[in-house]
């Protein structure tokens, strides 16, 4: 399985039936393709849909129903559309179970930098901002470095998204969580050992007695 | 509410005015009125917008034709001409986060001076703003937006003015639709008083100021 897999699988495996969920674009949005038989989620689109379903076939798709990117999806039954208000309340309100973000970087008490580099690329924290600060839970789905450099690192050198830290990383490499505010390592990679994990890691991990690998 | 042939509709518009535009990545934005503000070449615009589409689409077009002085959006990443005009000075950005930017425009539409959100506390976003605490929770105060003209794009319309929308493509379009000193409307569909029940009524028709003949 490669790397982005590894990763949409093993966040897919949280999801609970019932729960309303919001995927970021890249790697989050392939979590919609691992949910686990018998669970049925709501996916929220946050341009205005609850019920978001998969890309339509060619020749079916509708110019007013598109996902965050505005690239055309298909509804689920039962799905629902509203305005961009009732979109953002559903958001900061709580009412979002879970939110599947990427990450440019995340330190050791779990705080999160993902939507610029200043300089280089600035395109807006669209709404990441909000969901970072307001949904229940926030799972990072990144790979574990960017070009052999770790991304979970001391201290965000990066503008961040929000004070409010992430409750879990998932990476090809490790399961990571922020329990008392410090990153611990609860799951490793298929293959993958913990010495790795520390060596491709910047942030000082803490080692539970018992890391288990990852069930796919 | 008047109805309005697509020029004169666009004549009224200054150079220089504040704009409210419909739509998300170009799905619900009011293209004709957008076409026509380029063919009419009003220039030195502010938009406020949530993003600023692609170059070709949408809110894009005005953008590609250097029409755009100021915009305030949440996300402008995919569309590398309003970052090219950003970088070379010609345009100002001012990003928002999306929760915000919809609910400083919804204060000032409903008469709000603003509105206290917790996001972008202890984040650039808080720059220059004031913090407010309360119940032991921070948030920083935001405050309201208001256009001169909001540009709004429903899928029917009825002769009165009432709005409905199609799916995603009613995002920001009925929040600005109160916001802005006039309201000019295209619709997919005019259509009789009555098609749209009141129930599924979206937009009033007291909101609409001018509604855009089709054809």
């Amino acid at each position: 399985m490669d790397a982005q897999s590894i990763i949409a699988k093993r966040i897919a495996n949280e999801l609970r039936s019932g729960m309303l969920v919001n995927l970021g674009i890249g790697i989050p949005t392939r979590v919609a393709n691992f949910v686990p038989a018998g669970i049925a989620v709501f996916f929220q689109s946050e341009n205005g849909l609850i019920g978001t379903g998969s890309i339509p076939e060619d020749g079916m798709a509708h110019p007013a129903l598109t996902d965050a990117g505005g690239r055309p999806v298909m509804a689920l039954p039962g799905a629902s559309t509203f305005d961009s208000a009732m979109s953002f309340g559903l958001i900061r309100g709580g009412h979002v179970d879970m939110t599947v973000l990427g990450a440019l970087q995340v330190d050791g008490q779990g705080l999160l930098a993902n939507w610029m580099i200043p300089g280089k690329m600035v395109p807006g924290m669209g709404g990441a901002m909000d969901l970072v600060t307001g949904a229940k839970r926030v799972i990072v789905a990144m790979q574990h470095t960017a070009k052999g450099k770790p991304k979970i690192i001391d201290k965000c050198t990066l503008p961040l998204t929000s004070v409010r830290p992430v409750d879990l990383v998932v990476t090809e490499m490790a399961v990571i969580g922020f329990p008392n505010g410090r990153a611990t390592l609860m799951e490793t990679g298929p293959n993958v050992s913990v010495e790795q994990v520390i060596a491709a890691t910047e942030a000082k991990l803490e080692l539970p007695g018992r890391i288990p690998e990852m069930q796919l | 509410m008047r109805n309005v042939s697509l020029k004169d509709a666009v004549t009224m518009i200054p150079d220089g005015a504040t704009l409210m535009i419909g739509g998300f990545m170009g799905v619900g934005s009011p293209e004709r009125l957008i076409e026509e503000l380029v063919l009419q070449g009003k220039g030195n615009l502010t938009v406020i917008a949530n993003d600023n589409a692609m170059p070709g689409r949408g809110i894009g077009k005005l953008v590609d034709a250097g029409l755009v002085s100021r915009t305030v959006a949440s996300h402008i990443g995919l569309n590398p001409e309003t970052q090219r005009q950003m970088i070379a000075r010609k345009m100002e950005v001012d990003l928002v986060p999306q929760g915000t930017l919809v609910e400083r425009i919804r204060a000032g539409g409903c008469g709000l001076g603003g509105v206290l959100t917790p996001t972008g506390v202890g984040t650039v976003v808080e720059e220059g703003k004031q913090r407010i605490e309360l119940n032991g929770k921070s948030y920083l105060v935001e405050t309201a937006l208001r256009a001169d003209f909001a540009l709004i794009h429903a899928f029917l319309a009825d002769y009165t003015g009432n709005l409905a929308y199609a799916l995603t493509a009613r995002n920001f379009n009925p929040v600005m639709a109160m916001a802005a000193d006039t309201t000019i409307v295209t619709a997919d569909n005019i259509v009789p008083v009555g098609v749209i029940s009141p129930d599924h009524v979206v937009t009033p028709a007291p909101l609409v100021d001018y509604l855009v003949t089709n054809g």
